[in-house]
């Protein structure tokens, strides 16, 4: 049964629309993610959803509810915003508490409750202090927690990790993971650029380009079948090779995809010949671009170590099963594939 | 070891520049503050004149209290802290900045919220507010004491038409109104201040913490008692700060609005007339060196009983 259901849903700021007809059935308890470009809309989506935000026109239903007219705190929804919106003033208690009180829960049960997120998130020792008084990484778990003391259906997250340091933000991302398994009920949105963060985290990805949903699917669907030529671009790093002119014609189509890892590459023989421009090596992986001959440049992943210099002929195949193609809209073309 | 030296020496040569520059500021606050005050303390126990000043001879407290025996066993306490006038004059003053300072707080509040809030022509209405402010004192205590006239004044004629009252009130010279009639030209003209600086306050608080305390369904009252309030406070405090200083010191309106009155004469006021109408330099100096003592005594009461921030620690 689905959580969260958007009916054509759309969302104008004066006369600008920033989303339009979107339409999402978002399952119970599974962890969904908003991904897309920065401007697309995701937020905007996100504090519909939240209440923050009128709906233009649409509906938007949780559990079955019409949830248009229903109030924030009435939707059973929780969010975790980008800048942690802690109360500056309030202990990390009082900011997790607030809302419980507002709640009219009983004392022991407030206490209970953000006893066990703090428990949670192991935050117990910060509970007297305020948050100028915290790690960034610290205030994100109170924001977290806090959250959960509302025991909500639906929990909301806006790039929450965005303003955290590299090693912190896979940490983090780690027990985001951790928590949704803890909360098998409790549906999860979660907004982000960044796609290895989508890809990690999510069972279904939701591609938003320019106010419209591009594609849904789990993170292997949009690698392994793009619907659009946007969504191939977007998804997986590095990015997929474009290539156009001669090589996509000869597929009949205006747009030939392949992606780094999917290409072999000899120094002996191959579908294609070129010369390496240049390498990056990430010691797990290197990344080989190539300028081929009547092709264009074309990046190449190879597992471990490869030592090339610069200037050097290489060749290069195409694994012919992983190729995309793409007419001039950016629609994916019916594959009769031949190398 | 080495490395220790070369440490000391590095924040011994930044504390030396750091005296470098503050050496202009620290000469110049000499020059126009300390200088003075210290001379106004000296002529506080001298016996100076106008005219002979620098005749002027030590005294000791006498300007302050002195016992003046009649010499048939009786006699009589002179001097400042004697003078029924005097402490008129403070009490007028403390009344008057506490009326004034508590309605500018309350009224800068409402009109700090009201601006706070996004509406059309909010730029330009912020522009307007401040009008009154910008207007000098003398200038406004003047156009106040035109509207405040008993005989040609908008005001009586204003309420007369409405029914307020049946014949022209004296504002400025009658006892029971002076008070009034400097307290609402202050706080018409304060207000803007108050309202500036709160609002300044306001903008400082996040925006998303209301998001939040949404999401929490804190309703508008509860937001603004437990989040808006605690977090404007330490600006609310630092306005009133300021403003109760310059009440306490007030003198020019009550000088151009209602000069010689009992019911307003304040500390300034009470100093001046001494200093240079009644020729008693010494005495007025006594008053000026008391006026400073009081204020100081208030405002750091006041910052120690509302636990002031000063060095910017709460937020
Ligand atoms: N309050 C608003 N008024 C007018 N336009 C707005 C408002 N909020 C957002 N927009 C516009 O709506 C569009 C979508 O904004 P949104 O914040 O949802 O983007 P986003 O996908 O979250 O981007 P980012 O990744 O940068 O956070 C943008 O073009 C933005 O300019
Ligand atoms: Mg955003």
């Amino acid at each position: 049964m689905a959580t969260v259901e958007l009916i054509n849903v759309s969302k104008s700021f004066g006369s600008v629309e920033v989303l339009r007809d979107i339409n999402l059935s978002l399952e119970k308890g599974k962890f969904v993610v908003f991904v897309g470009p920065s401007g697309c809309g995701k937020s905007t989506l996100l504090r519909m959803i939240a209440g923050l935000e009128d709906i233009t026109s649409g509906e938007l239903r949780i559990d079955g509810q019409p949830m248009n007219e229903v109030l924030p705190a009435k939707r059973g929804i929780a969010m975790v915003f980008q800048s942690y919106a802690l109360y500056p003033h309030m202990t990390v208690f009082e900011n997790m508490s607030f809302g419980l009180e507002q709640a009219k829960l009983s004392k022991p049960e407030i206490e209970a409750r953000v006893q066990d997120a703090a428990k949670m998130l192991q935050i117990e020792g910060l509970l007297d202090r305020k948050p100028k008084q915290l790690s960034g990484g610290q205030r994100q778990r109170v924001a977290i927690g806090r959250a959960i003391t509302r025991d909500p259906r639906v929990f909301l997250f806006d790039e929450p990790l965005s303003n955290l340091d590299a090693a912190l933000r896979v940490d983090t991302r780690l027990e985001i993971a951790a928590l949704s398994e803890r909360l098998p009920d409790t549906t999860m949105i979660y907004v982000t650029h960044d796609q290895v963060e989508a890809m990690t985290l999510a069972d279904r990805i939701v591609v938003l380009n320019g106010g419209i949903v591009e594609q849904v699917g789990s993170p292997m669907d949009l690698y392994e079948s793009p619907a659009s030529e946007f969504v191939a671009g977007f998804i997986g790093s590095p990015r997929m090779n474009f290539l156009k002119g001669g090589v996509a014609e000869a597929h009949g189509a205006a747009t030939y995809g392949i992606r780094p890892e999917h290409i072999a590459l000899s120094d002996e023989r191959g579908d294609w010949s070129g010369r390496v421009v240049l390498t990056e090596r990430l010691g797990s992986d290197t990344f080989v671009h190539v300028e081929v001959k009547g092709v264009g440049p074309v990046n190449v992943r190879v597992e471990g170590r490869a030592d090339f210099a610069s200037g050097e002929t290489v060749y290069l195949s195409p694994d012919p099963a992983s190729v995309h193609l793409f007419d001039p809209q950016g629609r994916p073309v019916v594959r009769s594939v031949t190398p | 070891m080495a490395g220790k030296t070369a440490q000391s020496r590095l924040s011994r040569n930044r504390t030396r520049s750091a005296w470098l520059f503050l050496a202009p500021m620290l000469v110049t606050l000499f020059v126009v503050a300390a200088w003075p005050l210290g001379r106004t303390v000296w002529f506080s126990f001298t016996d100076a004149s106008l005219d002979l000043i620098s005749q002027a001879r030590w005294v000791g407290i006498r300007n302050y209290l002195e016992w003046v025996d009649w010499g048939d066993g009786t006699g009589q306490y002179y001097g400042l802290l004697a003078d029924p006038r005097w402490w008129r004059s403070v009490w007028n003053t403390v009344r008057f900045a506490v009326v004034s300072v508590s309605f500018e707080t309350l009224f800068g509040l409402v009109i700090a919220l009201v601006l706070n809030q996004s509406f059309r022509g909010r730029g330009l209405v912020r522009a307007a507010v401040l009008i009154p402010w910008a207007i000098p004192t003398i200038v406004s205590a003047k156009m106040w004491a035109w509207m405040m006239h008993d005989q040609f004044g908008i005001l009586n004629d204003m309420f007369m038409r409405l029914g307020l009252i049946s014949e022209p009130v004296a504002w400025t010279a009658s006892p029971d109104t002076a008070m009034i009639a400097i307290l609402i030209v202050d706080i018409w003209k304060t207000t803007p201040f108050m309202a500036l600086l709160i609002l300044a306050g306001l903008q400082m608080v996040p925006q998303d913490i209301y998001e939040a305390a949404k999401l929490d369904g804190v309703p508008p009252t509860r937001v603004f008692r437990k989040i808006t309030l605690p977090l404007i406070m330490p600006a609310v405090l630092v306005a009133v700060v300021f403003r109760a200083l310059d009440a306490l010191r007030v003198f020019d309106i009550v000088y151009v609005l209602t000069p010689n009155t009992d019911a307003t004469r304040t500390m300034s006021v009470y100093a001046r007339e001494n200093l240079f109408d009644f020729d008693q330099f010494a005495y007025g100096s006594a008053a000026s060196t008391l006026l400073f003592l009081v204020i100081a005594l208030i405002t750091i009461s006041f910052i120690l009983a509302t636990r002031m921030d000063l060095e910017g620690n709460t937020t």
